[in-house]
């Protein structure tokens, strides 16, 4: 919400500067967002009158001007533009001045000549049309601008002379002389070479001597559009020139700001949803009066009235919903004269950021900022029947919106409607067919206040959120209604834009109802944690109008009147933020917390998701965050089955995208995408680990079954796939998880290297898995590297914890090491043969230890040998020889009888 | 026969002061000491001497002996301790040579952030608690005093799962208050991380999936002085003693009164500069006493009790923290960014 400063002091006087006024507004609770002074950028940059003006002497298009700039002594400038007349009033940025965006003016030559500043058009000011649309230049066609497309074909002949035919009725006519009318329009006399002629002409750029087309049958002198001529034929003819200034009480010397509305300050605020009352100038006005404790200059409208005709008879109102419109207001204005609205009322709106239209659509505007009351105009002509109904629209219903779309409409939306059809969308835009139009005779205006939910909920679903419907949809005052239209009628008068008719039609659908509510001094202390006297309380609110019926101010609970506009303070903690606010949040000491003290800490599962971020951190592993959501496409990158009933995910019905549209069943995809992008990105030997959440199927309440994943993903010159497997049996080994087992996967997992893939299984539960990224799935992220990905489950991981540790004492006798290099064929595991030792080994085999697999020479085809150090202890006695020699042939027998393998 | 013993000495300690190695004077303990050396083979011809004399030569030979002997022990002690001073000589290294890479990976920024957040939570006597992301929207709104029509219940700002707008990826980790209140005995004091969503476009300050973290206590006569003087207290450990804050109305639904905590600019001073974009300070986090009616639907009687709650973005924090510019690179997982940390 922009406030202009300027239109604030109507209300309320302050006098501090804009970071003062900011810091303090922020501190009672209306942030302020920024503050701008709107002429910061400008200086040095006053009104000059032209006194003479004379071509340059070695340009054809400059004109060397002498300015009364309000010095002693005419200044001299060099211009470039054709608009300017001896007389007029314009922008002068003198030497050593400034101007919006930087821009700096220095003295200076033009072509020899000393130019001692520059005329300013409307946007070297930063204003365009809008905001003077007096200053919009309609240029002649100049027969010495003319510049042929085609050299060798041109329209018009360089040695035309006046009297001489165009085309048609248009011959060439020479300029005797063009006085400027003050209004934007010049007589001009011209010589057509036999006769002469005078006429008057919007064109600005016509000066003595030049050459112009003049249409002998319209008397009128020819524009571009009017020789169907393009801007490149005349490349000096253009629309735009200096601003030439039609103010009044404005003299040579004057500092333009004022002139041009730059000498306003804008402060932008903040408004929480919760105070839509303070979204217009009154209500922040109030906060204004509130934080500074300086009274408010409260206007009330004073209609004169009078207006030809009775407004009972002319227009008549039905809400037939009255539970979605609970208050409609409106009045008429006759014999309107629709015209720009005065310069006064188009600075303020454009100060506010709202564009400048005519003044009957100005002054709905300008009402709805200061008092924060969308209001609507409308064409008392397309009022069929001079009836108003407020009504829903019937389902599939059309309005063309004034911003000329075609609305389907259905009943849940409300509508003004006339007698016929639909002029309007309640609280959200009004309708083409109704709209004020240059020759709109009489109007009616609208101030009415709509059920807040209904209007969003319309708005939304058509798409079309507007200034209007965002003020109604936060819950406007009813109560403003009145006054706002009031104001309206008011600011008719003033403007002279229509005669108002007595009289108002209000209809109300709610019993409007003090509220009050008690008020307890001790409850808002023991709150805040304040000593604050009851006293002043009464008197930080009284500032926000919040007020007791007592006639002192009570030193206890007592009951208080909420005021209208005020529909959030419904309770004792409001209270207690408003006495805060103005008694000063940063008044509030400082204490900590009394009571009952509790036990902090970590729950189970985060210190293992702790422990297990270590551990890969301490394996060289970086964490990474990854997004929760991902593209449905992913699981086709991951080479899932199209039936796979994983691909069953929670899917967001307005996402912001594609990519981002279902919530992952596997952290598979999200792992891969970042490995891509740092291989992408050819960073060398990476290693990455997630405790992500997958988002399954048949939580609680129909939500999802969060679980989490630990992720590890890698590649790189020091990976492979027993680099994986060894980072994640050292997990599962710091765990203390027992019984952990590796195998193939029973049916292949397509994400993975069908042959270096395994499970992971402690106690017999599978964990997860882990292995080398199918060269496919790498193929389908665009890598030709070897990915290394493991997912272990994390509930899994919970369980699979082993008790804590318990002392076993040290041997006391030394262990003998016995090594076997085993002949087995191929298709024989390293596990199974580990199995095998270790289930026939006896109580004396403390571990076996895999240490080499050889193939070659010396091994027979489909052979290979498999080499295992065997570690063998006694906690009674030192082993000898006679000890060792029958387990080892125990273990050998077994090997041979159960997988054919024998010692080498 | 005593100028014979006489020479063997003056010969034996001769040649064992010129030995250069411990080989050299194993041979002279055998040529000299030895069974078969010139010592034994003096002492054999002791036979032939007298009673008197035997003594005396026996005597003097001893002493040659043990002269010999301790000057052997000398040089020996010598030599090992010049041949070690030669071999560490030549193990010397160039210790300017770069260490054996010893990788370890690196914490996560944001994660930094959040374990300093949670230890001085913890610290003060707080749990940790986690929950559902994919969430009721009854919790993270209903519940919370954000009623139908509350702007944020919007599909333009919220994920939603189903077209009754009933399950939504929560907005806010503030739906943890609820579920803490529904399950946790009174008195409360929870911190909840956890991942939040909101359609925002990505960009330098703005991410579809964010990070927050909830704090909540609830217990009898807690006051707004409390807020204030805990969430101080944590803003100094974070960002160090002697931080200044300072405290402004703001607008929550589930909180009344609500503020917002501003830290004073650390890069100006307070003076206003870029980074607090003229401000002199810079919004750290959103709180406020718990509205009354929160307490109410959660069972809870606010004429009983009272309690506060904030929630701050992690992000943002890790950005303070880390003096991090750009929000895409904490979802970009790049390793030469990660490895910073």
């Amino acid at each position: 919400m922009n406030l202009s400063r300027k239109w604030l002091r109507e209300f309320v006087s302050v006098d501090a500067d804009d970071k003062e006024f900011a810091e303090t507004m922020t501190l009672s609770g209306s942030k302020v967002e920024t503050t701008e002074d709107l002429g910061a950028e400008i200086s040095n940059v006053v009104v000059g009158r032209l006194l003479s003006m004379e071509r340059h002497p070695d340009s054809d298009h400059m004109w060397v001007c002498q300015v009364d700039a309000g010095q002693s002594e005419p200044i001299q400038i060099v211009t470039g533009a054709w608009n300017i007349h001896p007389g007029d009033l314009m922008p002068v940025a003198l030497h050593k001045s400034t101007l919006p965006g930087g821009v700096k003016i220095q003295k200076g030559k033009l072509r020899g000549v000393v130019s001692n500043g520059m005329f300013c058009g409307l946007s070297e000011l930063g204003l365009d049309e809008r905001d003077f649309p007096y200053a919009a230049i309609t240029p002649a066609a100049i027969l010495g601008d003319y510049k042929p497309l085609d050299k060798e074909k041109p329209s018009i002949p360089a040695d035309i002379q006046p009297g001489h035919k165009i085309y048609g009725p248009v011959v060439a006519a020479k300029v005797m002389a063009c006085k400027p009318l003050g209004n934007g329009t010049f007589h001009v006399t011209v010589d057509l070479g036999s006769s002469a002629a005078e006429t008057d002409t919007i064109c600005p750029n016509i000066h003595a001597d030049d050459l112009v087309a003049y249409n002998t049958k319209d008397n009128a002198i020819c524009t571009l559009t009017d020789l169907h001529a393009q801007q490149a034929e005349f490349p000096h003819c253009i629309p735009d020139g200096i601003f030439v200034l039609r103010e009044e009480d404005i003299a040579p010397g004057d500092d333009i700001k004022p002139i041009i509305g730059a000498d306003d300050h804008v402060v932008e605020f903040e408004i929480t949803p919760n105070r839509p009352d303070c979204l217009s100038v009154i209500g922040l006005a109030r906060e204004v009066s509130a934080t500074y404790d300086v009274p408010m200059n409260i206007h009330t409208p004073v209609v004169q009235g009078g207006g030809n005709g009775t407004l009972m008879e002319l227009l008549d109102v039905e809400t037939p919903d009255p539970e979605l419109c609970p208050r409609y207001t409106a009045r008429m204005v006759r014999n309107v004269k629709i015209a720009p609205s005065p310069k006064w009322m188009r600075e303020r709106l454009r100060s506010m950021g709202v564009r400048p239209i005519n003044n009957i659509v100005d002054i709905t505007n300008y009402v709805m900022l200061e008092y924060g009351q969308p209001m609507h105009a409308f064409d008392y002509r397309y009022v069929k029947g001079g009836k108003i109904i407020v009504r829903r629209a019937k389902d599939g219903e059309e309005l063309t919106t004034l911003d000329g779309n075609v609305r389907k409409l259905n009943s849940s939306m409300l509508v003004i409607a006339d007698d016929e059809r639909a002029v309007g969308l309640a609280g959200i835009m009004g309708g083409e067919n109704s709209e004020i139009v240059d020759d709109t005779v009489d109007v009616v205006f609208e101030s009415a206040n709509f059920n807040g939910t209904a209007i969003r909920k319309a708005a939304l679903a058509l798409g079309m959120r507007t200034e209007a419907s965002a003020k109604f949809e936060k819950g406007l005052d009813p109560m403003n209604t009145l006054p706002a239209v009031d104001r309206a009628c008011e600011l008719v008068e003033l403007l002279g834009a229509g005669e108002v008719l007595d009289g108002v039609i209000d209809i109300l659908n709610y019993v409007p109802q003090e509220h009050t509510i008690r008020m307890d001094p001790d409850r808002v202390n023991a709150l805040l944690g304040t000593n604050i006297p009851a006293v002043d309380m009464y008197q930080y609110l009284e500032r926000v109008n919040i007020v007791t019926k007592e006639k002192d101010f009570p030193n206890g609970p007592a009951d208080v009147v909420i005021p209208s506009w005020r529909a959030d303070v419904v309770g004792i903690a409001d209270l207690a933020e408003e006495v805060a606010r103005f008694y000063g949040y940063n008044n509030i000491p400082c204490t900590l917390m009394r009571g009952q003290t509790t036990l902090g800490g970590y729950s189970p599962e985060e210190t293992l998701e702790r422990r297990l971020g270590s551990l890969c951190r301490a394996m060289g592993y970086d964490e990474i965050i990854t997004y929760s959501f991902i593209s449905p496409t992913c699981y086709n990158k991951i080479r899932w089955p199209q039936d796979d009933a994983r691909r069953q995910s929670f899917k967001i019905l307005n996402p912001l995208g594609e990519d981002t549209s279902i919530m992952r069943t596997t952290v598979l995809p999200s792992m891969l995408d970042i490995l891509t992008r740092n291989y992408n990105y050819r960073n060398q030997n990476v290693k990455l680990y997630e405790v992500g959440r997958i988002y399954l199927s048949g939580g609680e309440d129909g939500l999802a079954n969060e679980q989490k994943v630990l992720s590890m993903g890698a590649y790189g010159s020091d990976m492979d796939f027993y680099a994986l497997k060894g980072a994640v049996e050292a997990i599962l080994d710091d765990l203390r998880a027992e019984n952990v087992q590796f195998a193939a996967p029973a049916v292949p997992n397509p994400s993975y290297h069908p042959g270096r893939c395994a499970e992971v299984f402690v106690g017999g539960r599978r964990i997860g898995v882990l292995g080398q990224i199918h060269p496919l799935v790498a193929q389908n992220y665009g890598v030709d590297a070897e990915f290394y990905c493991a997912e272990l489950d994390f509930s899994q991981l919970m369980a699979a914890q082993g008790a804590d540790p318990e002392y076993v004492p040290l041997p006391k006798f030394p262990a003998v090491t016995r090594d076997l290099a085993l002949v087995c064929d191929e298709s024989v595991t390293v596990g199974a043969l580990e199995n095998c030792i270790t289930a026939n080994g006896g109580s004396l085999l403390r571990k076996v230890t895999f240490f080499d697999v050889y193939r070659g020479k010396g091994i027979d085809e489909g052979k290979k040998s498999v080499a295992f150090s065997l570690e063998l202890r006694s906690d009674d006695k030192t082993l000898s020889d006679e000890d060792i020699a029958p387990v080892i042939s125990k273990v050998l027998g077994a090997l041979e009888e159960q997988l054919h393998a024998v010692l080498r | 026969m005593k100028e014979q013993l006489e020479s063997i000495r003056r010969q034996a300690l001769d040649a064992v002061a010129a030995a250069a190695d411990p080989a050299q004077l194993e041979e002279l303990r055998v040529r000299f000491l030895g069974k078969k050396g010139e010592l034994t083979a003096v002492l054999k011809q002791m036979g032939k001497l007298s009673a008197e004399e035997r003594p005396v030569m026996g005597q003097i030979a001893n002493d040659v002996r043990a002269a010999i002997e301790s000057a052997m022990e000398t040089a020996k002690k010598e030599l090992v301790a010049k041949a070690l001073e030669q071999r560490l000589l030549n193990e010397a290294l160039d210790v300017t040579v770069p260490g054996t890479e010893a990788k370890i990976g690196h914490r996560h920024p944001m994660y930094i952030a959040l374990d300093e957040i949670k230890e001085i939570f913890i610290g003060m006597g707080f749990t940790v608690l986690d929950g559902p992301e994919v969430e009721l929207a009854e919790l993270n709104f209903d519940r919370l005093n954000a009623e139908e029509g509350h702007p944020s219940r919007d599909w333009s700002d919220t994920f939603y799962f189903d077209t009754d707008s009933r399950v939504m990826l929560r907005s806010q980790t503030s739906p943890m208050q609820v579920r803490a209140m529904d399950t946790m005995e009174l008195p409360i004091r929870i911190i909840a991380p956890g991942r939040v969503y909101r359609k925002d476009e990505v960009d330098a300050t703005h991410s579809p999936m964010f990070h927050q973290v909830e704090g909540m206590v609830i217990d009898k006569n807690v006051t707004m002085a409390d807020l204030k003087g805990t969430l101080n207290t944590v803003v100094e450990q974070l960002y160090g003693k002697g931080t200044k804050t300072r405290f402004r109305p703001h607008h929550f639904p589930f909180t009344e009164p609500s503020c917002e905590m501003d830290v004073q600019c650390h890069k100006c001073g307070g003076v206003g500069c870029p980074t607090c974009k003229g401000e002199g300070w810079i919004e750290l986090l959103g709180a406020g006493m718990i509205h009354p009616r929160v307490l109410e639907m959660s069972g809870i009687d606010p004429n009983e009790y009272s309690g506060w709650a904030f929630g701050i973005g992690l992000e943002r924090t890790a950005m303070r923290r880390f003096k991090i510019a750009d929000l895409r690179l904490i979802f970009e997982n790049d390793v030469r960014f990660l490895e910073q940390f």
